[in-house]
């Protein structure tokens, strides 16, 4: 096509432009609309509760999933670090998932149950305590601030637009799951319950 | 997937293949010329300037053919095309299962030799004391530190003394089914602030730590009628449910005054998680055999 076809009519570029720029879409992201196995919930799975949900929220605040992948790949090695490969099943509830896509610090995905409460607050508080050679920075604010009570109740309404099964009973004892609960007690909960979904499925 | 997203990837895949093919035929064939003077229908010019079309680099366009034949040869092989397979039949979990069976012919027969042996005779062999070590490294140190010697709420593991026993059989329960500290929080049950501390004063006087004196009196008396439920009358602890020995200088949340009442105040509740989901059983075989060795020196 001769250029100056192109370049003097601004309609005629416009549609190009957008032709070009969707393709990437239309090859990535529609197919996976028409594709029911990818949306089916893994046998058992739950939403997780209004005190894992705002500590998912305080996760992805400070930035935990730049350094954190949420996603064991199908290779050996990895599965003998982390435990089985994830499945897209345990996912299917997640607004956005946190796979990530760079490990500075391990993969997380079944951290749940690996430590104890108390490892990981003091870890959140000081990495270097329990972890000499860490290079996680500290959250020490994580234990001074509380929680906000109204503030899973509107997230849950609208999880549950999007299709997440939360009941109204859910919703409604939302702000007394984590009344008096601080964000180190959120994002505890939070890390806690990775990867359990997988290993009651089991 | 269905059939008709299938047709829709093939269509877009093959579409797309088209059109960098025609693309690459089409930039093939614009002419060069070295004099500076170039094809007259690639010209525009306005204004007495003219803007020429340079042709790519013949290395450039040549990765670009190269990508394209590639491309076509991996869809052939690979699954790419909607649900057409490819010629391998290639899939990721196949794949995956085919490494397991490999990786674990060659290292079960050096954990199931090792299974076979007792713990005892593993805590003098060197070779599964390497293979401890890094189990350990891996697994235990971020608890109980690299050396082995815990940390604030972590108990050492190199000192012989044990809160649940000692024993291999002990240790092995111990990382398989993981322990859970039942401690609870005595300040509904010891209200008063100076009763925690004289029971605080008399559990420091237990080890040496503090002089008896009629505060020391007082606390015994609580001692005996609360905490000697689990730690003893003695105060020599109970493995059985993984109460400590007060009496030796061993303390695994501080010896301070403050850090007894706390505890004496609000309880400790130490998990260990457990490991079977995590270490194979022979790992875990070889493992207890390495923090068994520990304390044998």
């Amino acid at each position: 096509m001769n250029h100056e076809i192109l370049e003097k009519n601004i309609g005629l570029m416009g549609v190009c432009i957008l032709i070009v720029v969707s393709i990437g879409g239309l090859v990535e992201i529609v197919p996976l609309f028409f594709q029911p196995d990818l949306h089916k919930p893994l046998k058992g799975l739950t939403p997780i509760t209004a005190l894992e949900l705002e500590g998912r929220d305080i996760y992805i605040r400070e930035g935990c999933h730049v350094c954190h992948t949420q996603m064991v790949r199908p290779l050996y090695a990895e599965t003998k670090r982390y435990g089985a490969y994830s499945v897209v099943g345990e996912h299917v509830y997640e607004r956005p998932f946190l796979w990530g896509s760079k490990r500075t610090g391990p993969d997380l995905a079944r951290v749940g149950g690996r430590y104890s409460d108390d490892w990981h607050r003091i870890h959140l508080q000081n990495p270097r305590l329990v972890v000499p050679a860490s290079k996680m920075p500290s959250y020490p604010w994580l234990g001074k601030t509380l929680l906000n009570e109204m503030s899973p109740m509107k997230k849950m309404k609208v999880l549950k637009t999007l299709g997440v099964p939360y009941t109204d009973n859910d919703i409604e004892n939302a702000f007394k799951v984590v009344k008096g609960k601080t964000e180190e007690d959120a994002m505890v909960a939070y890390l806690q319950q990775l990867g359990l979904a997988y290993k009651r499925s089991k | 997937m269905s059939n008709a997203v299938s047709i829709y990837i093939i269509f877009l895949v093959v579409g797309s293949i088209i059109f960098y093919t025609a693309l690459f035929l089409g930039m093939r064939t614009t002419s060069h010329h070295d004099d500076g003077k170039t094809d007259i229908n690639d010209m525009t010019s306005f204004d007495g300037i003219t803007e020429t079309n340079h042709p790519l680099p013949g290395w450039w366009l040549w990765i670009m053919g190269i990508s394209i034949v590639f491309g076509i040869g991996y869809l052939a092989l690979y699954p790419g095309l909607g649900k057409i397979k490819g010629a391998l039949g290639w899939v990721s979990y196949d794949d995956y299962n085919a490494n397991t069976v490999k990786e674990n012919k060659m290292y079960d027969p050096i954990y199931n030799a090792f299974a076979k042996e007792s713990i005892d005779d593993l805590s003098v062999n060197f070779k599964s004391l390497k293979i401890g070590k890094s189990l350990f490294m891996n697994n235990c140190a971020l608890c109980h530190g690299l050396d082995a010697k815990g940390g604030n709420g972590f108990p050492n593991l190199t000192n012989n003394k044990w809160l649940y026993g000692g024993t291999p059989k002990e240790i092995k329960t111990s990382i398989t089914n993981g322990r859970r500290g039942k401690m609870p929080g005595y300040s509904p049950v010891i209200k008063d602030d100076a009763d925690v501390e004289s029971t605080a004063l008399y559990v420091l006087s237990l080890s040496g730590k503090n002089e008896q004196s009629s505060l020391t009196d007082k606390g015994k008396i609580k001692f005996n009628t609360i905490c000697s439920a689990c730690h003893g009358m003695n105060a020599k602890g109970n493995k059985f449910l993984g109460a400590p020995d007060l009496t030796d200088p061993q303390w695994i949340y501080g010896s301070s005054l403050n850090n007894i009442k706390d505890t004496i105040k609000n309880g400790r509740n130490g998990v260990m998680p457990a490991h079977k989901s995590v270490l194979t059983k022979e790992q875990i075989h070889i493992l207890t055999a390495y923090i068994y060795s520990l304390n044998k020196s």
